[in-house]
């Protein structure tokens, strides 16, 4: 990576390059979805991409999730390399028979006689109403299975540099974005790199606590970093990046250094991602725990549409820290959860005024 | 016969049949050893559809299939001896031990796998086809289906872009009148038939007899061509029967879904003795050839059995193995 061509992308920018690399170096690969070619661009992340390659490379659908699913699954065994995209990741449900009973298991069930490259994208939904169906987070569901693998990129860098890889990756590979993490703004080098699908990311370095986050709930686990320093509490945040395979070696390391573990994920508790994070925890390095780790997590209901209620849903940095908190043996502080003054839970920035 | 078919076609036809129903009896016959530990599902009365469906196909067109596939994987030329060692669970089956029965795949073959999800390989071998228009081959598909196939959503997804795509595809439904022990009668309704579904997408469709290998092979050589030459897929719904149970080697009218008086009728149709009997009529059956042929292949199911059976299982620290694509 050459410094000198480094610049700020915001994260749906650099999507959108990530595709355009990709598509400019392999002929075979194809952007394929409901409103990919259309004029808003899918949220901006494939915008002027069909008049830039062509219809037959960066295609429309028709209105039927599994079923092209599956005609991506059938065109990745015989020579193309696709991409199928999902606007909410409610929509990829429908094709949860192409994406895990089929996709995961095509290289073991034949033996290795062939490979399946193909990416399924997904957006989370979160804010403005998304209601109880534009709102899932079942990354577990999809980490849960054997044969895939599944990526949730924090950055505008890892998310340029896991979409080239899980593209040029020979196995299905499920690639989920945030939709809050769209406008944020990083370093993103230009042209061709990958961020290897597997190690988690050291998003921040610290001491007293570890804090392992996913996807958004990293900038919030960072956020609440900054406000447990300015207490004198250092605390150290993993960004996951990769669910499956699920590289453990930096958690493990820095439990052996803090001792103390909070898991913030952007799911529910029950059967869920934080869950297994804190049984591999549990089961490799018992010893270092000098305290019952936490989770925070989505409540056990779904997501409510209401702004008050879907304030009073998502847990955000005060949750953090609260659990780091009750880690630490510290009472609790009411202040950690009171909303701060003019900040709208429903919104993902300052400037956005819906509809979606 | 017909005028411009190859000169042995009906001797070729015949003996694709009676390979199929041959290496599909020695299976119901070693079954019972318990040594095939995975279900089975036999295309006995079926095999028309497979002989003359493959017949049309060149070796590089590709093929798919569901949970009763032996025929279609042997009808287009794929491996016995790998197919019978996969189902005795076997290092040296097609899936090194990994499918079993319902997984079968040959590529060399054009057969680019079966699996039993009902329906869920009709998308995926649209999906084939697709690639193949995209890359700019001349390759046709078959996914081969059941009835029961249509009444799954994919099915008409499937059809509807193959549809909007013109792609270079055939859709094979073997109507053979059951879903395990669920009749057409609980399934679809009675007044439309099976080929009407695939016409109201917009795309060529016929309904043909599938116990007459020829009448399926002329259906197939008009779908494959239209198919091939771009002006999109053909949906081909051929009528036809299975004798066996719907899952193993026994006989099932004794538990009371299909009459005896229907399964008899549909053995007096018999696929196999009846072409043979046309071939003899028409003076085109070569019994001499015929003979040479059960002897050959007497010989090699037999052969297939013995080298499965002696074949050595996977070993299990190779658990692991094919998860992910090696790189």
């Amino acid at each position: 990576m050459n410094a000198a061509t480094t610049r700020e992308l915001s994260y749906a920018e650099a999507i959108r390059e990530g595709f355009a690399v990709a598509l400019e170096r392999d002929p075979r690969v194809l952007l394929m979805g409901l409103g990919v070619p259309d004029p808003k661009g899918f949220f901006g992340t494939t915008l002027d991409l069909q008049k830039q390659f062509g219809p037959d490379r960066v295609m429309d659908m028709p209105c039927a999730e599994a079923g092209m699913s599956g005609v991506m699954l059938g065109a990745a065994l015989n020579g193309l390399r696709p991409v199928i995209n999902h606007q909410r990741l409610d929509f990829a449900l429908l094709a949860m028979d192409p994406m895990c009973t089929q996709a995961a298991k095509w290289s073991y069930m034949f033996g290795g006689a062939m490979k399946m490259p193909v990416v399924f994208r997904m957006i989370l939904g979160r804010g403005w109403g998304q209601g109880p169906q534009h709102s899932q987070c079942l990354h577990s569901w999809f980490a849960h299975i054997p044969g895939l693998k599944v990526v949730m990129p924090t950055t505008p860098h890892d998310a340029k540099g896991l979409l080239i890889a899980a593209i040029e990756d020979d196995n299905p590979v499920v690639f989920i974005e945030h939709r809050w993490l769209h406008h944020i703004k990083g370093p993103v080098p230009t042209g061709h790199y990958t961020t290897p699908i597997g190690p988690a990311r050291l998003a921040r370095a610290g001491s007293d606590v570890t804090i392992v986050a996913f996807s958004y709930m990293v900038l919030e686990a960072l956020e609440a970093a900054e406000k447990l320093a300015r207490e004198g509490i250092d605390a150290e945040v993993i960004d996951v990046r990769c669910l499956r395979p699920l590289e453990t070696s930096l958690l493990m390391d820095s439990l052996r250094k803090t001792g103390r573990l909070v898991v913030a994920d952007t799911g529910h508790s029950t059967a869920g991602m934080a869950a297994e994070i804190i049984a591999l925890a549990s089961e490799s390095a018992f010893d270092s725990l000098k305290t019952a780790p936490r989770r925070v997590c989505f409540p056990e209901c779904p997501t409510p549409t209401s702004p008050p209620l879907s304030a009073a849903y998502y847990p955000r940095s005060g949750h953090i820290v609260a659990a780091v908190r009750a880690s630490l043996g510290q009472p609790a502080n009411p202040a950690d959860l009171a909303l701060p003054a003019g900040v709208e839970l429903d919104k993902p920035n300052p400037a956005f005024t819906g509809p979606f | 016969m017909i005028p411009h078919a190859p000169a042995d076609l009906g001797a070729a036809l015949l003996e694709s049949m009676v390979r199929i129903r041959k290496v599909e009896e020695a299976i119901a016959a070693h079954y019972p050893e318990q040594k095939m530990r995975c279900p089975v599902h036999l295309s006995i009365g079926q095999e028309a559809a497979s002989a003359g469906v493959c017949a049309a196909l060149r070796p590089d067109d590709l093929a798919m299939s569901g949970h009763r596939s032996h025929a279609h994987y042997l009808g287009k030329g794929g491996n016995l001896n790998a197919m019978i060692a996969e189902i005795y669970g076997k290092e040296t089956g097609c899936c090194h031990g990994r499918g079993g029965s319902m997984h079968l795949v040959d590529l060399a073959a054009g057969f680019v796998g079966a699996v039993p999800i009902v329906g869920s390989t009709i998308p995926i071998a649209t999906g084939l086809a697709f690639a193949d228009r995209q890359l700019k081959r001349d390759r046709v598909t078959v996914a081969f289906l059941g009835e029961a196939a249509t009444e799954e959503g994919v099915f008409h997804e499937s059809v509807n872009f193959a549809s909007l795509h013109k792609l270079p595809i055939v859709f094979v439904c073997e109507n053979n009148l059951y879903s395990v022990y669920s009749p057409m009668s609980v399934r679809q309704p009675a007044h439309r038939e099976v080929w009407q579904l695939a016409a109201g997408h917009g795309v060529t469709a016929h309904q043909g007899d599938g116990n007459d290998p020829l009448a399926v092979y002329e259906l197939a050589r008009a779908s494959v061509a239209q198919a091939r030459s771009g002006q999109g897929p053909v949906f081909l719904e051929l009528k036809t029967y299975r004798w066996r149970e719907h899952c193993g080697a026994g006989f099932d009218n004794h538990i009371g879904y299909r009459t005896e008086a229907e399964y008899q009728s549909w053995r007096e149709r018999d696929p196999i003795a009846t072409f043979e009997r046309r071939l003899q009529a028409a003076g085109t059956f070569d019994a001499a050839r015929f003979a040479q042929f059960n002897a050959r292949l007497d010989a090699e199911i037999a052969q297939a059995f013995a080298e499965a059976d002696h074949a050595p299982f996977p070993a299990a620290t190779t658990l692991m193995n094919h998860v992910y694509a090696a790189s």
